[in-house]
């Protein structure tokens, strides 16, 4: 079998990827393979539908329903998919509790495994070399990247998505957040919390 | 394969560089990269094992300057000529030059909310009751592959703990290259910093990964 790779050492044909990817668009409609409103739809699915409220409202339920949160640390998948979140790249759901001892940090060292259905499409950086070589050896340093400095009394776990199975990080519920409903907690809880890279917004964060 | 997507512990890769308020897409091409790509998978022609072969095979100094996106784009005109939907030509040209091979499925837009819920499950139930229990203590086997697998190369030769039994799974390694699904149980393993690492390893760092069952021999 021939991999035709050799298209690759002429990219002149190809001046740049917009150019490149619009030639492959062109050739698949052509011959009938893709239908161009299908890519509109998943594209607009997860600029609009798919994104990180999902694993925010995950989050606020868990901090305040203790029941949910034990059936998350036992079955995420079903758990989360009790909220409607599941699906592609959410098939197979664990989630890891931060704790005044622990904090938890997500990678995928080889490609890009990312909870879509929770946390929508992955970052750029997520994706990209500094962040896939460094999360194993030196999670300090690039949490410090991140603006986080953890003390060093916090053992660190980074958990290296090597399988199938996709992981949320359940941040520690900030203090003074008693009162707040489930609402209100959803709304501090950033995207980088529930990767590790960041932790969840004190209150009054912003005002 | 020890390609360039191994980045575990690698350096010089430079700092992480988060952007503030990051868009989902950074220009037009990528929309329609994501969309071409899930669209093409929907075809039922190549498994996704099969795709992060592809694009772990790009030459490393493509792959390592290429984002992610052009890297799903290379990819997925490898695949679409090795499984002779498109032609090299075609590609160059920009347009259908010959019939190619049909799809058992093309995704149309009103399908697209169904398959993205329904995602692709990869859990494969196996006869065999798992080998290592929670707790136990496994060495990693010492590989190399030329061909997919996805025991990264830091975590190879290397003792842990089993923390976790997490269910069977597609074997990638065999279903990557055609071989078959060959489900096996799958554990998360958790190392020492130190014992990956070694010296200067930060002694308060634990790393997993998720092995399948053929990666592991008893410590």
């Amino acid at each position: 079998m021939h991999d035709h790779d050799d298209h690759d050492h002429h990219d002149n044909h190809f001046p740049d990827m917009q150019a490149r990817v619009k030639a492959l668009e062109t050739v698949l409609t052509q011959k009938g393979l893709i239908d161009p409103a299908a890519i509109d739809a998943i594209v607009e699915t997860y600029e609009t539908k798919i994104g990180p409220r999902n694993g925010a409202r995950v989050v606020a339920k868990a901090w305040s329903e203790p029941d949910f949160a034990d059936w998350l640390s036992r079955d995420a998948t079903a758990a989360i998919a009790s909220l409607g979140y599941s699906g592609r790249q959410g098939e197979h759901m664990r989630a890891v509790f931060n704790t005044p001892e622990t904090h938890n940090l997500v990678v995928c060292t080889l490609c890009s495994c990312y909870p879509w259905a929770v946390l929508g499409l992955p970052p750029v950086w997520y994706k990209a070399p500094p962040y896939r070589s460094r999360a194993v050896i030196d999670p300090r340093g690039v949490l410090e990247e991140f603006g986080l400095t953890l003390p060093h009394t916090k053992k660190i776990r980074v958990w290296d998505s090597t399988a199938e199975l996709r992981y949320i990080v359940i941040p520690e519920r900030p203090e003074g957040t008693e009162g707040l409903d489930q609402d209100a907690l959803t709304d501090l809880v950033p995207r980088d919390s529930m990767i590790g890279t960041g932790l969840a917004k004190p209150v009054g964060a912003g005002r | 394969m020890n390609g360039a997507q191994d980045l575990g512990g690698q350096h010089g890769m430079g700092p992480v560089a988060p952007e503030k308020d990051e868009p989902y897409f950074h220009a037009e091409w990528e929309k329609r990269a994501l969309g071409l790509t899930l669209s093409c998978g929907a075809f039922g022609a190549w498994t996704i094992d099969e795709s992060r072969h592809a694009r772990e095979s790009l030459p490393p100094a493509t792959y390592l300057a290429a984002s992610y996106y052009e890297i799903w784009i290379r990819a997925l005109e490898k695949l679409l000529t090795r499984h002779r939907f498109v032609s090299s030509a075609e590609l160059a040209e920009g347009r259908m030059l010959e019939k190619g091979a049909q799809p058992k499925r093309i995704l149309t837009a009103d399908m697209v909310a169904g398959v993205l819920a329904k995602g692709g499950p990869c859990d494969r139930p196996v006869a065999e009751a798992p080998v290592f229990a929670v707790g136990q203590r496994v060495r990693t086997r010492n590989f190399n592959p030329e061909t997919h697998t996805r025991l990264p190369r830091y975590a190879r030769a290397k003792t842990g703990i089993v923390e976790a039994v997490q269910g069977s799974f597609v074997f990638p390694d065999d279903n990557a290259h055609g071989k078959g699904e060959n489900p096996q149980w799958v554990y998360t393993v958790v190392f020492e910093a130190q014992e990956i690492w070694g010296d200067g390893a930060d002694p308060s760092l634990t790393v997993s990964i998720d092995a399948w069952e053929s990666y592991l021999e008893r410590a």
